[in-house]
């Protein structure tokens, strides 16, 4: 048992106490928050599409998405389009096509959008997907990270995460490509 | 891999193809280059590097007691704590857990700190096998070699050798080089192993004493895939890893992967902060000779990085040299200065790899003062008698010269001399500054004669 060795060494070796910053939540930008987000979206391979409700919502994923494969949400309106997620084993969501989820808020100077457990249905959902739609409403889209950690401030979750584009990665020579591990697309859907 | 090579000499073996050194040079520039678009993009940059690292400042000066708050809330949360006072006690820790479920295979997640502690032999001498799923990290553990990058692991590795590596491994056709479809052929490998696997180890970018959670960042979503399906959810993470706050996180989000790659923000942030039902988490909290960095005054001020690598991408002799020749898990300025407090004969040579140019403690996200911190390992390894025979007289040699005006103005006629008439004399093995470049033609005049000459009257 390490435990109580380390932390006396930590405790005799760590200089004197030195105090925080008070202030993190500067912020200097001027930005129109929708338009900022639209853009960093795009420049980091989402896409976007706004809408002024789900039923347009669905009109428009009915003409972009596969339509053969296995539809799954989290979203209780769009249930009569996607199969609704059932809590349990992840390894059964092995095969999903499209995920609908919402997203709680976007932010503008980065484009992640903040996505907490409940409204994944189950954690794995928006990573096993090939194609990831997260529902947003356009009120909701912050300028950037210190507003963003505002409104979590002291949030409950037992797990979230921002998602910022599909899952990309440029391992080989610094060429970007779409689609490492999770989904190959991310479309959000900003509604009225 | 490099037993008892030092870094020059293992970068020599890089510079013996003079075109892959300047690709390398070129690529890492470019990561670079964006880095510089990125941070100039917003506005409060250097307010946002002030005050991560005055955040980190408060950390190491209550390391302790964010530790212990971490540990209770993290305990609070329904994840195990596990405290390592060293690398061999982390894998014993990680072998203990999977024996007790009775895993023999895991997949991981990038992580450096398992890199350090050497934990895939050890696993894989244990009867465990450990894939690795960051692509680049799979790509280099295929090769039998090491990560030459903390964020860019196989940065050294042309498209044509993966190419080489997936046709042998993975079944691609012979010549594949394509990106695009190497990647794809990467994507259904892993794939299966994350679907099968019931364990996974992932690192930890950030861990929140607030709230016992913490944070993982990567951009293809490979600790989520292995998490999230897995069982056992094992986190390694170094205790210099702490923030205080969960809102301290937007600081640190803006300031990492603009620093690394330029990119805005990691596709995913992923924040841990309770296993899912049915499933075990354990964090492992890993000293590992960190404890006593933290009392090297000098140079405690190297636990604030928060890896992002920009250190690396900037410096001229990392891009020159390639990662591997640092013969250390984190190679390149920052890895310079953590690598001799780990084993300071061992890692000797690493402070002497630098320009101290200086663009290192520029570029870093946290304000660390690397360029003095490698020049104070330098004196400390020189006191210590760890530094080679050359070296030592050099130094000394140039303590000498700077610390009289006299000596310092005759040494420098001697030098223009030697240069002039016995060239040789300079441009041989026992000044490793001549390696790969002609020392220059001298001037006639030294600095001060040619003042003299033409500023006459005016205070040199
Ligand atoms: S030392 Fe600074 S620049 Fe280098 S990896 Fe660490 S945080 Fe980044």
């Amino acid at each position: 048992m390490s435990r109580e060795s380390i932390l006396n060494a930590i405790k005799q070796n760590q200089p004197e106490l030195s105090p925080l910053p008070t202030e993190v939540d500067f912020c200097f930008e001027d930005i129109n928050p929708v338009e900022k987000f639209k853009q960093v979206l795009e420049f980091i391979g989402g896409k976007l599409h706004a809408v002024s409700n789900y039923a347009e919502a669905k009109e428009y994923l009915d003409s972009v998405m596969p339509p053969a494969g296995q539809w799954i949400t989290a979203v209780p309106e769009f249930q009569d389009h996607a199969a609704f997620v059932e809590p349990g084993d992840p390894h059964l969501l092995e095969n999903v096509d499209v995920a609908i989820i919402k997203g709680h808020f976007g932010v503008a100077e980065n484009g992640a959008v903040w996505v907490t457990e409940e409204l994944m249905g189950a954690r794995a959902l928006p990573f096993i997907t090939q194609h990831l739609v997260i529902l947003l409403n356009k009120n909701n889209v912050v300028p950037l990270m210190q507003q963003a950690y505002q409104l979590i401030a002291d949030k409950e979750y037992g797990y979230a995460a921002f998602i910022a584009g599909p899952s990309k990665t440029a391992d080989i020579e610094q060429s970007l490509v779409i689609g490492a591990h999770g989904p190959r697309s991310l479309t959000v859907i900003l509604t009225d | 891999m490099s037993a008892g090579k030092d870094h020059a000499a293992l970068a020599q073996v890089f510079n013996n193809d003079e075109n892959r050194v300047d690709w390398h040079d070129e690529t890492l520039w470019f990561v670079r280059a964006k880095r510089d678009r990125a941070s100039h993009g917003i506005p409060d940059w250097e307010l946002l590097r002030e005050t991560a690292s005055q955040i980190k400042h408060n950390v190491l000066s209550n390391m302790h007691n964010y530790l212990v708050q971490f540990e209770e809330n993290a305990l609070t949360n329904g994840i195990k704590i596990h405290w390592a006072a060293d690398a061999a006690e982390h894998n014993a820790i990680v072998l203990s857990i999977l024996k007790e479920k009775g895993i023999d295979r895991m997949v991981k997640s990038k992580s450096m700190l398992t890199e350090e502690c050497h934990l895939n032999d050890f696993l894989q001498d244990n009867g465990v096998e450990v894939i690795d799923s960051d692509l680049g990290e799979r790509i280099v553990q295929l090769a039998k070699e090491p990560p030459s990058h903390i964020v860019l692991p196989c940065i050294h590795k042309k498209k044509e050798e993966i190419g080489d590596i997936f046709h042998e491994h993975l079944g691609t056709a012979a010549g594949e080089s394509d990106p695009q479809i190497l990647t794809e052929t990467a994507r259904q490998h892993l794939r299966e192993i994350f679907i099968t696997r019931r364990a996974a180890l992932t690192g930890v970018n950030f861990a929140i004493a607030e709230t016992g959670e913490f944070v993982v960042c990567t951009n293809e979503g490979n600790a989520d895939m292995g998490a999230h399906l897995a069982d056992v959810h094992i986190a390694s993470m170094g205790f210099e890893k702490l923030i205080p706050q969960r809102k301290h996180l937007s600081v640190f989000l803006r300031l990492l992967t603009r620093s690394a790659t330029g990119q805005p923000i990691t596709t995913y942030s992923s924040h841990f902060k309770k296993p899912r039902p049915g499933q075990q988490m354990h964090i492992i909290i890993v000293d590992n000779g960190r404890s006593i960095q933290l009392g090297r005054e000098d140079f405690r001020n190297s636990l604030k990085c928060i890896r992002c690598g920009a250190c690396m991408n900037t410096c001229p002799v990392y891009r020159r040299s390639g990662g591997h020749s640092y013969h250390t898990a984190v190679a390149g300025p920052i890895g310079s200065i953590l690598a001799p407090n780990l084993d300071m004969e061992k890692y000797a040579d690493l402070p002497f790899a630098s320009t101290l140019c200086g663009s290192c403690s520029n570029v870093c996200p946290v304000k660390i003062d690397i360029h003095d911190q490698l020049y104070k390992w330098r004196q400390v390894i020189v006191k210590n008698g760890y530094s080679t025979k050359t070296k030592t007289a050099m130094m000394k040699g140039m303590t000498l010269a700077l610390s009289s005006p006299a000596i310092f103005n005759l040494s420098g006629k001697a030098g223009r001399l030697a240069l002039r008439y016995i060239p040789f004399a300079v441009n041989n093995g026992l000044n490793p500054w001549f390696k790969q470049r002609d020392m220059p033609t001298p001037p006639e005049d030294s600095f001060t004669d040619w003042y003299k000459k033409n500023r006459k009257g005016e205070k040199p």
